[in-house]
């Protein structure tokens, strides 16, 4: 049985490798552990891509069975979490794939949006803006505004920002370039902030909405397997 | 600095990957343009708040169940 190395330039290994080999030996509650504590974040990773909550629970579901089936062949020159992500994205996609027959979704193909990246609205947005919406006013706001983004920036975001991979972990999770996990996460931060300000900016009563929200920038039209633009 | 300069590195300043220098040529020009202070105190606000908010969190109940199906079919071997 394969032993898994400590990742190369880091003093401590990654406490996922102990229980990465309990598992090895046939400890399930090993593995318990393991989706405890990542279940969440796929979820997520999934709701991002397959926008729907019935496929994001099943592709949870499906990516811990196939990671667990999969065990003996994660070597441990990635983090267990990163390849776990990459199981998931495969699994969000194929989702999708067996749902939409025409219109597909990538990760990886690099969609021009009409917003562009250069900031438009400059202005300011009051000290704290949260204060002026519910907690369930907040959620819809985040979720209708990230839902506008393309499925790539979508999904750098949550990793990078809200997650907090390193970048490189991003780019090996997605199987995209460092360089292309760079350019989307600078677009989709300019672009939610861009999309924030409309609820946010100073002077904005929580009773005005923002007159028109922006069309969802296009997805690609046909579909590209991961691993272009490296 | 321009203002397209300073947003090429507007993300290496957010995430704390600047040089010495680098930071120092950013401060110079956040000194002195009001746009690139706002886009740079939004866009840190905008990683804010979608970090505290977790948009797609699974309710506890659903959460065990999810759980408990992947563990029984882990058990019987997948």
């Amino acid at each position: 049985m394969a032993t898994i190395q400590p990742i190369a330039g880091e003093l401590e290994p990654h406490p996922d490798v102990a229980l990465v080999e309990r598992v090895r030996g046939g400890d399930v509650s090993a593995y318990d552990e393991l989706v405890r504590k990542y279940e969440r974040q796929i979820f997520r990773i999934s709701q991002h891509i397959t926008q729907n909550r019935e496929d994001a629970e099943d592709v949870m579901q499906d990516a811990f069975l196939k990671a667990y089936e999969k065990l003996e062949q994660f070597q441990g020159n990635s983090k267990f979490y990163t390849w776990l992500v990459r199981i998931a994205v495969n699994e969000s996609l194929m989702r999708l794939r067996k749902r939409r027959t025409g219109k597909m979704v990538s990760i990886d193909e690099d969609v021009e949006t009409e917003e562009g990246s250069v900031p438009r609205d400059l202005a300011d947005w009051a000290p704290d803006p949260e204060q002026n919406y519910t907690q369930a006013e907040m959620g819809r706001i985040l979720e209708k505004t990230i839902k506008g983004l393309p499925t790539g920036f979508r999904v750098v975001f949550e990793l990078r920002d809200v997650q907090g991979l390193s970048t490189e972990d991003t780019a090996e999770a997605l199987g995209l370039s460092v360089p292309a996990v760079k350019s989307r996460l600078l677009r989709a931060r300019l672009q939610l902030r861009e999309r924030l300000s409309r609820y946010f900016r100073r002077g904005k009563s929580r009773k005005q909405h923002p007159a028109k929200e922006p069309s969802a920038a296009k997805e690609p039209s046909a579909a590209k397997e991961l691993g272009a633009e490296k | 600095m321009t203002c397209t300069e300073f947003l090429a590195l507007l993300d290496d300043l957010i995430d704390d990957s600047v040089t010495p220098q680098m930071r120092s040529d950013l401060q110079q020009h956040l000194s002195c343009c009001d746009h690139c202070v706002v886009t740079l105190n939004t866009t840190r606000k905008t990683i804010e708040i979608y970090r505290s908010h977790e948009i797609y969190d699974l309710p506890t109940g659903l959460r065990e169940r999810l759980h408990a199906a992947i563990m029984a079919r882990c058990k019987k071997g997948c």
